[in-house]
């Protein structure tokens, strides 16, 4: 789908932010993938003419980054994270309960776009391994039984913003550090949930 | 023994809300802005970041005066803050965005001012969200006060800071990979020479490439002075510095604490022991990247020089802690695959060593192994580094590579056996 007048307004803000226009290449990305949650063509073409390179250089950047996805996402990204200290606080099992409710494979999403599955590296979240995240939003302290309720409740209730507090509250354990005053904002995308990209909402 | 709080102190004693505007300006927040702006001596404010002698908070461990000081001259200059904490192990700059990003902010506006800088960008890791809202939000309260924007603190100079956010890529640490990130490429280290972005950066322009916790450190040290900060800690490594607990303790979490202290101490008083009383089999001392040390070093100090002397690195201030239960080739297997992950792929070495590195460390630990994989491991290893030395000698663009092959020579130097056990014992013909 191209990119209504709207989204176009969108891109250039954060265009304007920039000294060089490509700079925006990576945040002009994001708004592709809060729109159809990941990298479609129509987007490619549309970011190639805002920032006036080819489409081959934005989909060579798009493809170098985990974060931008490839093909379509479901609607929540559960993300595990198996890197070192999360690895020596049994992540494996939290990965595989994940799995087993989900039925998905690394990378793979279900066939009604609900869930999308990965194993990632080090998501900064190792004084409270393991941890997860839903659409980045952080939950940490899992056990293979928490991550068993996360998922039951992101099926079920079909939260429509993800917020990292709330699901810390309901779902979390040990925390790499106090958290402070509770914060109710998150994303409702796959997209990151950032001021600046106009993907960050309040519950 | 105890923390030293100067980066932590509001945050600390504000437990609610440390990252409210208001809430920093009541305790003392945005006065060395206001001061230096006062003072109006540029030169000044760099002479004290010498005097403090901080070295840099990223891993690298650069004197953050001296780099100020290269800063060539030019009409555009830019600061970019490094905050693409994505090494394993380490969540201390996380803790300083999420909690306390007025402080950084003033860190900011004071570099800014003592390099003549109008432009800054925060790079953010894609993966804290939240972080970079509490920061963006930080940033349009400044702008509302007028310390950032046109004509701050009436001083007639402007600031404008933009937050950025990345996209999930642990090599966009490397300073030259996050520039290149920054202006919307791949984030592949450049080649070197030039080596400092000081003298051509983001745009090719002079750029300050700093860490979050070097900058968050610039308030502290005008508040008070760099003799001050450098009364801190131990000669090389002077001030406080926030270690990132993790692994199997008791009390993981984030601890500012004078360097100098013995591992085993820091582990005891902060990490209240080892779960379940168990012993340490090994632990990294400064993230991933580092050789292990194994559980009877653990009297070593925790200063860059005496981690340096003792064959590995404090790096980003990581300390990850592995009990005798640990399954270590599993372990440096997690670390091999990280690497094998990120690597940009540019250099040879780097992009196929470390995918075989991890091929091999997966068919051991699955009970396939072959009598002569730890030959071939160490070989792999020497094609990626030379001669396995610390610090590492170079075949790559960036450290990259070589950091794949520290988890391997910790393995096989200190626990070798462990890995032997899990081969077959003699070589079988024809076997497959």
């Amino acid at each position: 789908m191209t990119w209504d007048s709207k989204l176009i307004d969108r891109a250039n803000q954060i265009i304007e932010l920039y000294p060089q226009k490509r700079s925006a290449l990576g945040p002009l990305l994001y708004l592709a993938q809060e729109k159809e949650g990941y990298i479609d063509d129509d987007s490619v073409v549309e970011i190639s003419k805002l920032i006036g390179i080819t489409e081959v250089q934005v989909r060579s950047v798009a493809s170098f980054y985990t974060m931008y996805k490839q093909e379509p996402s479901g609607k929540y990204l559960i993300s595990v994270c198996k890197s070192i200290s999360c690895e020596i606080n049994n992540s494996r099992e939290v990965i595989e309960s994940i799995k087993e409710f989900t039925g998905l494979a690394n990378n793979e999403t279900d066939v009604d776009n609900t869930f999308t599955f990965e194993e990632v590296e080090c998501i900064g979240a190792c004084g409270g391994a393991p941890a997860v995240q839903v659409n980045y939003e952080t939950v940490e302290g899992m056990t293979p039984t928490k991550a068993l309720e996360l998922c039951k409740y992101l099926k079920e209730e079909v939260p429509k913003v993800i917020v990292a507090d709330h699901l810390q509250d309901k779902f979390g354990g040990t925390k790499s550090f106090d958290w402070a005053i509770e914060d109710n904002s998150g994303t409702s995308s796959t997209a990151p949930g950032f001021q600046i990209i106009g993907t960050s909402e309040e519950n | 023994m105890k923390e030293t709080l100067l980066l932590t102190k509001h945050m600390r004693e504000n437990p609610e809300n440390s990252h409210l505007i208001d809430v920093y300006e009541k305790n003392n927040g945005y006065s060395a802005a206001r001061k230096v702006f006062k003072e109006n001596n540029p030169g000044e404010v760099i002479e004290e970041i010498k005097t403090s002698n901080i070295r840099g908070r990223g891993g690298a461990g650069f004197p953050t005066g001296v780099k100020w000081g290269f800063l060539a001259e030019d009409e555009e200059r830019y600061l970019v803050i490094n905050a693409d904490e994505s090494e394993p192990g380490t969540f201390k700059d996380r803790i300083l965005l999420e909690r306390d990003p007025h402080q950084l902010i003033e860190g900011i506006i004071v570099t800014s001012f003592a390099s003549n800088i109008s432009k800054a960008f925060i790079y953010i890791r894609g993966e804290y969200a939240k972080p970079a809202r509490r920061v963006q939000d930080a940033v349009e309260q400044a702008y509302e006060k007028g310390y950032l924007g046109k004509n701050i603190f009436d001083s007639g100079k402007d600031l404008d800071v933009v937050v950025h956010l990345g996209a999930g890529a642990y090599i966009c640490g490397e300073e030259t990979a996050l520039l290149n990130s920054l202006e919307g490429r791949r984030g592949e280290p450049r080649l070197k020479p030039p080596y400092f972005p000081a003298v051509k950066g983001l745009y090719n322009k002079p750029t300050l490439v700093n860490n979050v916790e070097t900058i968050s450190s610039v308030p502290w040290i005008i508040n008070n002075s760099g003799k001050d900060y450098a009364k801190l800690g131990v000669e090389g490594s002077t001030g406080t510095r926030i270690f990132s607990l993790s692994g199997h303790v008791n009390n993981p979490g984030n601890f500012e604490i004078e360097m100098g202290c013995s591992f085993g101490e820091f582990i005891d008083t902060f990490g209240n022991g080892i779960k379940e009383n168990k012993t340490v089999k090994a632990f990294i001392p400064g993230g991933a990247s580092a050789p292990w040390f194994t559980g009877e070093m653990l009297d070593i100090k925790m200063t860059i020089d005496d981690v340096a002397n003792a064959g590995s690195m404090l790096g980003s201030g990581a300390v990850v802690v592995m009990d005798e239960d640990t399954n270590l080739v599993l372990a440096a297997k997690s670390i091999v695959s990280f690497f094998a992950h990120e690597s940009c792929g540019q250099c040879t070495p780097c992009r196929e060593g470390t995918t075989w590195l991890e091929m091999i460390l997966e068919r051991i630990s699955s009970g396939r192994g072959r009598a002569s994989d730890i030959d071939l491991l160490l070989d792999v290893c020497d094609n990626i580094s030379p001669g396995l030395a610390w610090p590492p000698q170079m075949t790559t663009i960036c450290p990259l590579g070589p950091s794949a092959v520290s988890p391997i020579t910790s393995l096989m130097g200190s626990f070798r056996e462990e890995v032997e056990s899990l081969l077959p014992k003699k070589v079988l013909i024809n076997n497959d």
